[in-house]
């Protein structure tokens, strides 16, 4: 590391030389730089005053980072500073852009800040230049035990790097923890607590380099997610689904040698101090539906608290992340589409944070992919911060051309990029109905087609053999049933001649049984006339060849019982009209009911026959 | 009249009745499902247990890669060095049919993940496996006792211990194959059709594809054959029912990677073969009787039966030849442990290990079929009133599964539909008596009912007479003449026999308290059926969950684990474990295992087993040579999870010594007595197993005690000098260990005292606790 600083400082000098002549109209006159360590980003805050010392009027700044900072740089703002104590509004992001001006040594990266108004000879303005950078805190050790604590190596220049000459100038930095390993001491070092304070240090011209070391400890978190994929998927229905996997590895000092469960339980801050175990997201207010799960199942570890301002997730790992550990999982919520999703100027936009909804991490891949419902138009994407923009194509539930998907992709994403992006796009809400009407017309013509399937005759030849046979059956069945109907009044009738039998039995009333005779007998007629047709029917047919005799059968049978019936009963109607006793009339018929019962039993067995084919 | 009206009312009556059905059998379908839910809403839609983790990696892989690279897939990540012919070695119907499922779902856009599919695959088939238990009902005896059969299945124990959600095994679609392979084995009984027999192949082949227990199919049916052949029940609808399956099943069978030849070679098959013979011999005798005079066909028997025994002889002389010089005699092991159940416990330990290859136990019955155990007999009973051969199929169902259930516990599971259509045989039968001798006793319709019972009865027959009757029978007075009346309805119930004589009526009281005991009877199932799948069956095993005073706690130490493997080891490492956690550790962790639960290479388990109950050293050098990186061991000790790999070690023993005679099972035991405490034996306190579970055991409490085996361990403080412990769970159920890398050996080894003086300073180099 030493090394390498040693380099710097020599190229810093050597265009020192090249450039100090260019750029000397301007002059910082006041600057304050505040380095905060106190996570695994580096924040700096540097409130500078500019002074235009020169003849013309000047409208952008410079501002170079050493380039092994700016690889690292993940975000940078610049605002002016309006007076102490008043902050005014955001409005004061200034438009930054990255150039490489002529003559530059490669060693440095410039950005031009442009001013909202020129600064015209004599005058100032105060700038704030906010800057986060990742992955500059080096671990040292590399590897510890799980007792050890980490230690991190923060390098940079106690110099605030300018083309710029500097009146006056001091650095402060911030420590998580008043544990310092070491640090360079320079002129005017004090510690205070957690704090490092160099300078203040007096007229410095323009690239002035002093490198400076800070040692110190620091087991804050150091969660960095290798890549984030953020979905984010309208549905008009109301709900708003995010849907975020996280590849998440500890990016600070590596473990070595054994883990052992009973040291981390029995003392989880000393042995285990680098590790940590949860992660805490916030998540807007009234998310619902929220889970937390990896490729094998849900994790149980996580709790949830939620409020009127915010949502709060917190997630454990399935085990504790130590040093170059690595896990990876996926959390998902639904929010009210009502919160983010706006009309302006007959389009919609959708309106939603951009990053990660935890603090801590650090991601080196986000990918943002807004799913825009099935059929919307026009669509256009404001982000506040360069992206690179992508767009893809979804298939969803029951979609026909697919959702249009818009990927935002942003390297090195710190939690300052948590800001709001907006998606405009043009949807037309009828189109909404355009899914349950599908799957309505998709049942109704199921149905319809079981219908018609069930009721259409499917035959290819009309003509053909087993076609006519099939028809030819079908009317010998009907002729059938038909002459089973009959056959079953003829019982019915049989059977009321039986009951007229009964009745006469008890009430002895002879005329009422007679007149049933008498109806019966014309009820038989008929039958037997509606009889003939079919059976001439089912003679002629060949396809009744199997069942005409027992058909024939049963008439025969049928007729036989009608007539002992008749007998049967003209016999006991003869015997009460001669006043015969019981005994003898029972005698009388004896052997007609025999022969009854026992047609009836074959009738019976013929029915059943029938009733098989 | 009401005459005409008639055919009508009762076509209204009939479509009434089959809509009615077709909604009961719709929320039989949604009963079966949803009972089987529970582990999803109790614990989460996650795949359960060990098998279904092969499963579930198995259709990942046919989903990612294609059926193609799905025959021809050689697992490398499993049985390491050997790997695995996946595409050969196993029984391809459940996953093709969930990654059918999952892909017809992903045509028409419906973006389920390949778990979702897995977990609701079984559930899905329970409720098809209740339908085809309907059908199979249905023909043996009617809508009646179908629908109640395919209720008492949807929500039988046994069947939805391996069906519930997440339970993503063989049997969970097999079930369904079985009773639908017999579904159309009795329609092809019965219709004599074709058609029915072809679908019967297939579904056989489905079957097949599905399960090993395919060959109680291919037994079952032949014997059902035979029994019809020898009842004189032979028709042409047997020949044509029988005849398809054998031919075009064996050839499709065949086509099974997994069976392939075994489909004519091994003894499984050979009863269907020869009753394919037989029934040949059969059709021919009847054909030739047909055509022949009763003299000449006497000859003709004659001749055939003194040729064709000759035939038989010398074919049968071939087989016991070429079975016989097999060492299993043609049978593999499991079906020998079948035929004989101590076959297992003496030859292959292996088999024996697994819990759910013993012999049930009495109350094993009582929690798996509960109730229709009792109802099984009346079934049995109804199925001879009378004896159909579709009847005579379910009591031999029922007869050879309840051995075999009593044989192995896991086949319990062959045995819930036939109890269950046995059941739904006898419910309905005694609800259908109970009912009518209700109906025909109650005051509305008739007044003398007893008596007039036999009228009645002939109005089920035909609904014309009905009116008729009944408005008869209310005119009717108490008369002097009742005697006649009496003979004349003796009479009349001979006329109508056949639903007469069984019609035996019941007093009316009687029988509302049989129907009321019914439907009690009735109700407790349902509520033990609830209570078996939201209690007992529905843990998956991974995720353990106990309730203490301050709410649920989850214990997720296995996930943990096979997380922390998958994210922190290199992806080429090797997991070395009780064969148990092979599947899993493959599915979750990613990683290349030695062993896993596919028993298949009796040598390498063990290998491992024995590598466990050795001495450190000797462990470490079995591990090293074959390259494992990692060690995996369970231990409940600390929250007392009783099935950890102190418990298993006595097979892990057993199986060891069964190839390397040097693991004595003896050693390990204390007068006969298995124990870790202080009483143990040293071979057992120095084992690998033991060091690993109890490692740094005792600091946790100051006296290491055990609460699975309650009892404080027998060594307390020691060091390991060629492991070093890597991760443990947060329960300390899963403890990972890691082989340290061997030492230099510029030494030598002739130089003991040096050698030894360096190990120390390496130790102590190490930063080793105990130093």
């Amino acid at each position: 590391m030493r090394e390498i600083r040693f380099d710097l400082l020599l190229l810093f000098i050597a265009f020192y030389v090249l450039l100090a002549p260019v750029l000397s109209d301007l002059v910082i006159s006041k600057l304050d730089r505040r380095v905060d360590l106190s996570s695994q980003m580096v924040r700096t805050t540097t409130s500078l005053k500019v002074e235009n010392n020169g003849v013309g009027t000047v409208s952008e700044i410079l501002l170079p980072f050493p380039d092994h900072q700016a690889k690292d740089l993940a975000f940078l703002m610049v605002t002016i500073s309006e007076g102490k104590g008043k902050i005014k509004g955001v409005s004061g992001s200034l438009p930054i852009r990255v150039v490489k001006p002529e003559e530059t040594p490669p060693a440095l990266s410039w950005y031009l800040v442009s001013l909202p108004k020129e600064l015209g000879k004599g005058e100032s303005i105060s700038l704030d230049v906010k800057a986060v950078f990742t992955h500059i805190l080096r671990p040292f050790p590399e590897k510890i035990t799980q007792a050890d604590i980490q230690l991190l190596a923060f390098q940079d220049s106690a110099y605030y790097l300018s083309p710029y000459a500097v009146k006056v100038q001091t650095l402060t930095v911030k420590l998580p923890e008043p544990k310092v390993e070491s640090y360079t001491k320079l002129e005017n070092t004090k510690v205070s607590g957690s704090e490092i304070k160099y300078g203040p240090y007096e007229n410095l011209p323009s690239f002035s380099y002093t490198p400076i070391v800070v040692h110190f400890v620091n087991n804050k978190p150091f969660a960095v997610a290798r890549e984030l994929v953020r979905e984010i998927e309208i549905s008009h229905w109301g709900n708003v689904q995010v849907t975020e996997s996280y590849n998440i590895h500890h990016a600070g000092a590596l473990i070595t040698g054994e883990f052992s469960r009973l040291d981390y339980q029995a003392r989880p801050h000393v042995r285990g101090a680098s590790a940590f175990r949860n992660l805490v997201a916030k998540l807007p207010p009234r998310a619902h539906s929220v889970y937390y799960r990896d490729e094998i199942g849900n994790i149980s570890t996580s709790n949830l608290w939620g409020d009127s301002a915010k949502t709060l997730l917190e997630i454990e790992p399935r085990y504790p992340m130590f040093g170059g550990w690595r896990t990876s999982f996926t959390i998902g919520y639904g929010l009210p589409l009502q919160d983010f999703l706006f009309q302006s100027e007959g389009k919609r936009y959708l309106n939603i944070s951009f990053g990660c909804p935890m603090d801590e991490v650090v991601i080196e891949k986000l990918v943002v992919k807004i799913v825009l419902p099935e059929g919307s138009k026009d669509i256009s994407v404001s982000v506040p911060f360069p992206v690179n923009q992508l767009e893809e194509t979804k298939f969803s539930h029951l979609d026909m051309v697919g959702r249009p998907v818009i990927v935002l992709e942003k390297s090195n994403v710190v939690p300052e990029h948590n800001q709001y992006f907006q998606v405009y796009y043009k949807f037309n809400s009828l189109s909404l109905l355009w899914e349950p009407l599908m799957l309505i017309s998709g049942f109704f013509f199921l149905f319809v087609t079981c219908i018609v399937y069930m009721h259409a005759d499917l035959t290819i030849s009309k003509s053909s053999a087993s076609y006519m046979a099939k028809l030819q059956w079908d009317e010998v069945q009907t002729a059938i049933q038909q002459f089973q109907n009959i056959m079953n009044r003829c019982m019915t009738v049989h059977d009321k001649i039986e009951a007229s039998l009964r009745d006469l039995s008890r009430t002895g009333d002879v005329q009422a049984c007679k007149a049933a005779r008498k109806a019966a007998d014309s009820l038989l007629k008929e039958l037997s006339k509606e009889l003939k047709p079919l059976l001439s029917f089912l003679q002629s047919s060949p396809q009744a060849v199997q069942i005409l005799p027992k058909v024939e059968e049963l008439v025969a049978k049928e007729k036989e019982l009608q007539e002992k019936l008749m007998l049967k009963h003209s016999t006991v109607v003869d015997c009460y009209e001669k006043k015969l006793g019981g005994r003898e009339t029972e005698n009388r018929v004896a052997s007609v009911q025999q022969k009854i019962t026992l047609l009836r039993q074959e009738a019976e067995d013929l029915f059943e026959i029938i009733d098989e084919i | 009249m009401a005459a005409l009206e008639t055919p009508q009312s009762s076509t209204l009556r009939q479509a009434f009745g089959n809509v009615l059905s077709v909604f009961i059998l719709l929320l039989i379908g949604i009963l079966a499902f949803s009972i089987r839910l529970f582990s999803v809403i109790k614990y989460e839609s996650v795949i359960h247990e060990f098998d279904p983790y092969f499963n579930y990696r198995v259709t990942q892989f046919l989903t990612k890669n294609g059926i193609y690279d799905f025959w021809n897939w050689f697992d490398d990540r499993t049985w390491y060095p050997l790997g695995r012919v996946i595409g050969g070695t196993v029984y391809p119907g459940l996953t093709l049919t969930a990654g059918t499922l999952w892909r017809i779902l992903n045509s028409l856009n419906i973006p389920l993940s390949v778990e979702t599919v897995c977990v609701f695959t079984a559930p899905i088939f329970s409720a098809f496996a209740s339908w085809a238990a309907y059908l199979l009902t249905k023909e043996v005896k009617g809508v009646g006792a179908g629908l109640t059969a395919a209720a008492l299945l949807a929500m039988v124990p046994s069947y939805i211990s391996r069906s519930v959600a997440g339970s993503y095994d063989n049997e969970a679609v097999a079930i369904f194959a079985l009773i639908f392979t017999f579904y159309l084995y009795i329609k092809a009984l019965n219709t004599g059709s074709l058609f029915y027999a072809t679908l019967n192949a297939i579904s056989y082949f489905y079957m097949v594809c599905s399960w090993g227990g395919y060959t109680f199919i291919i037994n079952l049916i032949p014997m059902h054959v035979l029994l019809c052949i020898v009842t004189g029940r032979y028709s042409s609808r047997l020949y044509i029912a029988y005849a398809p399956l054998v031919v075009l099943g064996t050839l499709l069978a065949s086509l099974v990677p997994v069976v392939g030849f075994n489909a004519v070679m091994t003894s499984e098959h050979f009863a269907s073969f020869l009753v394919f013979i037989i029934i040949h011999v059969v059709a021919l005798v009847y054909y030739i009787k047909g055509i022949l005079s009763p003299q000449m066909f006497k000859v003709a028997v004659t001749l055939v039966v003194s040729i064709g025994l000759i035939v038989c002889g010398a074919v049968l002389a071939v087989l016991i030849a070429m079975v016989a010089s097999s060492p299993t005699k043609g049978w593999s092991g499991r079906s020998l442990s079948l035929l004989d159940p101590t076959y297992a416990s003496k030859y292959i330990p292996i088999i024996a290990s697994v819990s759910e290859h013993q012999p049930p136990t009495w109350p094993s019955y009582f929690m798996d079929i509960n109730v229709l155990a009792f109802l099984v007999p009346a079934g049995i009973i109804a199925c001879f009133l009378p004896l159909s051969d579709a009847s005579s199929f379910a009591v031999l169902y029922i007869v050879t599964s309840v051995y075999f259930s009593g044989v192995m516990v896991r086949l319990m599971l062959v045995l819930a539909p036939a109890a269950c259509i046995m059941s739904g045989i006898a419910l309905s039968e005694a609800f259908g008596v109970f009912t009518r001798s209700i109906k025909f006793q109650l005051p509305g319709v008739t007044q003398n009912s007893p008596v007039n019972a036999g009228d009645t009865g002939n109005v089920m027959q035909n609904d014309v007479v009905k009116t008729e009757k009944s408005e008869d029978s209310l005119k009717e007075r108490p008369s002097r003449k009742n005697k006649k009346k009496e003979k004349d309805n003796v009479e009349r119930a001979s006329v109508v026999p056949k639903t007469e004589k069984r019609l035996s009526v019941l007093p009316l009281e009687a029988s509302v308290i049989a129907i009321f005991l019914l439907v009690l009877l009735g109700a407790f199932y349902v509520v033990h059926c609830v209570w078996a799948a939201a209690e007992a069956y529905s843990a998956p095993s991974i995720v353990l969950t106990s309730r203490s005073h301050d709410g649920l706690h989850v214990f997720d130490d296995f996930r943990e684990a096979y997380g922390w493997l998958r994210h922190n080891t290199e992806v080429d490492d090797k997991v070395a474990s009780w064969w148990d956690y092979g599947y899993q550790t493959t599915a979750m962790a990613n990683r290349t295992v030695i062993v896993d639960n596919n028993t298949w290479n009796n040598t390498h388990i063990a290998t491992v087993g024995t590598a466990m109950s050795s001495p450190e050293k000797a462990a470490w050098e079995i591990f090293n040579s074959l390259d494992v990186k990692y060690v995996l061991v369970v231990f409940g000790g600390l929250v007392g999870y009783p099935s950890d790999d102190i418990n298993k070690f006595l097979w892990m023993v057993r199986i060891g010594g069964g190839v390397f005679p040097h693991i004595k099972e003896p050693d390990y035991l204390r007068d006969g007595q298995y124990r870790i405490d202080s009483q143990a034996t040293p071979t057992m306190l120095n084992s690998l197993m033991y060091k690993l579970s109890y490692y740094r055991f005792v600091e946790t409490d100051g006296k290491g005690f055990d609460r699975v085996r309650n009892t404080e361990i027998g060594k307390k403080y020691f060091k390991l000098t060629h492991f070093e412990e890597v991760f443990t769970t947060h329960h300390w159920m899963v403890r990972i260990y890691k082989l340290k890398p061997p030492k230099n050996r510029i030494r030598g080894k002739t130089k003991k005292a040096k050698s030894k003086a360096s190990s120390k300073r390496s130790g102590t180099l190490k930063n080793n606790p105990w130093h």
